[in-house]
């Protein structure tokens, strides 16, 4: 699913917004969470799941042209786990066989 | 770390309704449905690609040996579906660059 499909499937479910609402309103949850986890802030989805920052330490890579080794600073990426009930709705269509 | 407050559910409605003028009662349906819609889809065993954020992805993973923690009896752990997440590009430049206090 993409995100123009996501977009498409919310319309769908309800009746007071237009297409255009919808497509606006997921931009900005989207931009939202963005900006949250770039000031280094998580996000908490009860059911869903959790989004963090995890640090990666620096550490002396190479440049696989030249062979050189150069270092890479520390940095954050951004780490997702998933909530229990994500985690169970998931699992149960794989027990059911699909 | 400053820990400043997590985003919630809460959060996202009132910034749609702050934003985008949606009614209270609108922004929550919207955030719900967002939220919703995506574990509908991967329930249904397909991934998900939200450009400019990352994609949600299913594995499948075999069963392996285990251990409960308490009790140290070796239990296997069942072979199960699990839900990963690929941060995509944008993201990972956008958080890569904080600087944060942490550490």
């Amino acid at each position: 699913m993409t995100k123009s499909e996501l977009i498409e499937r919310i319309v769908a479910k309800q009746q007071q917004l237009s297409a255009k609402d919808v497509e606006l309103a997921v931009k900005t949850i989207l931009e939202q969470m963005s900006q949250t986890l770039a000031s280094g802030s998580r996000i908490e989805i009860r059911g869903f799941g959790s989004f963090s920052l995890h640090y990666r330490a620096p550490r002396k890579g190479r440049n696989p042209k030249t062979g050189d080794a150069v270092q890479l600073a520390g940095k954050y990426v951004p780490h997702f786990k998933p909530g229990k009930e994500m985690r169970e709705r998931v699992n149960a269509s794989m027990q059911a066989g699909s | 770390m400053v820990e400043i407050d997590a985003l919630t559910k809460a959060g996202m409605a009132e910034k749609l309704f702050e934003e985008l003028g949606l009614n209270k009662r609108e922004a929550k349906e919207i955030v719900e449905l967002f939220f919703e819609e995506i574990r509908l889809s991967l329930e249904d065993n397909e991934q998900i690609k939200l450009s400019g954020f990352g994609n949600f992805d299913l594995r499948e993973k075999n069963e392996r040996p285990g251990r409960n923690p308490k009790t140290g009896e070796e239990i296997p752990i069942s072979a199960r579906r699990v839900v990963t997440f690929r941060p995509g590009q944008k993201l990972k430049a956008r958080v890569e660059a904080y600087a944060g206090t942490k550490q």
